[in-house]
């Protein structure tokens, strides 16, 4: 492929929204009320969205006959390309937004330098999608926020995720190969910079919450590169399930 | 209020009806009305979160990248559905806590259809063609009925369906256009919920409890028996059209009613499901419940949040 390292990079964006996207759609019928509910829903739909945006960008770039449900659903879970952080499970709610808001803080973030980018496609999409992260943003801070300053119960469970949690945020901030080639072609995001920012924002947020910010310096990584916890399996076997067992199909 | 007053009120509240007036919240009501009005317009309420589930049950499978968006849309429009019906009927003076208490209780009923199961692709498209299909014939007469709330929360529900409709069928012609493999998944879909979508449209006519006052109050504006024959002779033409088969030995054209005659449904298997014994009744009320348990501590902690800010928000205006 001529342009390989751009092919990987849009992979790495949109491997965040496709597996946060699945997993979000995992809760639909199942939320605490009906307004969260319709909220995760459409957080849901928001990202497969840009998905759809990023892989059918992805497959002209490949210049081959795969489609954008190629690159979705036919990789190897070795291929997938997401940070370990959105395949964590819904352990509960405030696993699900503990997750959401601290992915949320770094993809709008991401979002406002990718729409800099010198790759006029990239910059669109991520001009489209930033009214929508903004959205999650706010949505899933407010509920740090409630679930944290609201009864004893919900304190214990939010920091107890954010506690778990942490530990997955350090590798937003990696670079692949992929990435330190498209930042020196002005086309990528220089994600080390956006780490101070990050973490100032979360630490705040966390404060104003009534949380603890946790004091470990242990993180993991490896998803960037597809080593992925055991989560991610069992993850793809359901959003590969139809195009598994009924090969070359039109649906 | 002396009996005579009472029967003053209820003869204008009538007349105003016949004269296709809308009947609003604040208005004057028979108890009769506003209790049969909770109990119609709550467990249309629960029909749409419960069909949430089956439906749901495909979100994190779909076939397509395309297909899923669409099925989530789908799904969150009947949320939203559910969301407004429960607010109308909120207007009628219940909570809707009260009204979920009735859903888990087993106390209010929701929709039998959504206690069958979604085991392929396919029932995607049959529950969108024939249940959406059902649903709108039924309701398309409720956007005229007499209760302000309820008739215009049936508009938007009305539009959302018919859209709901197309897509299910659109899924279904594919399938049917598709490998053999997908036009039989099609056909399996269309075997298993055709009787089913049937049933939807309500008991025939000589055993339905509520239809006269119904009819009077335009909740119900044609009987269930003619709504079926409605739903059968606008469904027939659109299988034929996608080369699939309706499973119905008896389905023949009948010239001279300009209808189909139909074989005879097993009212047998409809009771049981009613009753609370079809395939998934356990199991949807399971994860109703369930979420509405696992839920609690979250919806306690918005409350206390709720009210600490406002506390902090009164101190400071000291």
């Amino acid at each position: 492929m001529k342009n390989e390292n751009l092919y990987n990079y849009i992979l790495g964006i949109a491997d965040n929204s496709l597996i946060l996207g699945q997993r979000m759609g995992e809760l639909c019928g199942h939320g605490p009320t009906l307004e969260t509910d319709i909220a995760c829903t459409n957080i849901s739909l928001d990202l497969f969205g840009q998905v759809r945006s990023y892989y059918q960008y992805a497959a002209k770039i490949a210049g081959d006959d795969r489609t954008e449900d190629d690159i979705a659903m036919l990789r190897k879970e070795r291929e997938y390309k997401n940070v370990l952080l959105v395949e964590q499970p819904n352990t509960d709610f405030a696993y699900t937004i503990g997750r959401q808001f601290l992915f949320d803080v770094y993809h709008l973030a991401f979002l406002a330098e990718l729409q800099k980018s010198n790759d006029l496609t990239l910059s669109a999409i991520a001009n489209k999608c930033i009214k929508e992260v903004s959205y999650h943003e706010r949505f899933s801070s407010d509920w740090v926020k409630r679930l944290g300053d609201g009864t004893e119960e919900s304190n214990q469970k939010m920091q107890a995720a954010i506690n778990d949690l942490w530990t997955y945020t350090d590798e937003l901030f990696h670079q692949t190969e992929a990435d330190k080639a498209m930042v020196a072609e002005g086309v990528g995001v220089d994600v080390t910079q956006l780490k101070e920012k990050y973490y100032k924002q979360v630490n705040e947020l966390l404060k104003e919450a009534n949380l603890e910010i946790p004091e470990s310096k242990w993180f993991q990584k490896g998803g960037k590169e597809g080593i992925h916890t055991e989560h991610l399996g069992y993850l793809l076997s359901d959003l590969q399930y139809m195009q598994r067992t009924y090969p070359n199909m039109e649906w | 209020m002396s009996e005579e007053q009472i029967k003053n009120l209820e003869k204008q509240f009538e007349e105003r009806i016949a004269r296709d007036e809308k009947i609003e919240p604040k208005d004057w009501m028979p108890e009769k009305y506003r209790k049969t009005h909770i109990r119609q317009m709550s467990q249309h309420a629960h029909s749409e979160i419960v069909g949430m589930l089956p439906e749901g049950n495909w979100i994190t499978r779909a076939p397509s990248l395309r297909r899923k968006v669409a099925l989530l849309a789908k799904v969150q429009d009947e949320a939203g559905h559910g969301l407004y019906l429960y607010s109308a009927t909120e207007t009628l003076g219940v909570s809707r806590d009260e009204l979920y208490e009735q859903l888990h209780s087993g106390k209010a009923k929701y929709s039998s259809i959504f206690n069958y199961p979604t085991i392929t692709w396919a029932d995607m498209g049959a529950i969108g063609w024939l249940v959406d299909g059902a649903a709108i014939i039924n309701q398309v007469p409720l956007c005229n009925t007499s209760y302000g709330p309820y008739a215009r929360a049936m508009i938007r529900v009305c539009k959302e369906e018919s859209f709901h409709q197309r897509q299910g069928y659109e899924i279904m012609m594919k399938l049917a256009k598709g490998t053999p493999e997908q036009k039989e998944m099609a056909q399996d879909a269309l075997n298993r919920w055709w009787w089913p979508s049937l049933m939807m449209l309500g008991p025939t006519d000589d055993v339905s409890v509520h239809t006269e006052q119904s009819m009077k109050w335009k909740l119900k504006r044609k009987s269930n028996d003619d709504l079926r024959q409605q739903f059968i002779d606008q469904t027939v033409p659109q299988a034929d059209l996608i080369g699939l088969t309706i499973p119905d030995p008896d389905l023949k054209w009948n010239e001279e009613r300009q209808s189909y005659d139909f074989g005879e449904i097993d009212w047998d298997e409809f009771w049981q499901v009613v009753k609370g014994h079809g395939p998934c009744n356990k199991e949807r009320m399971k994860a109703r419940v369930g979420a509405w348990e696992r839920g609690e501590w979250v919806r306690d902690a918005a409350m206390a949040h709720a009210e600490k800010k406002q506390k902090r928000q009164e101190k400071q205006a000291v």
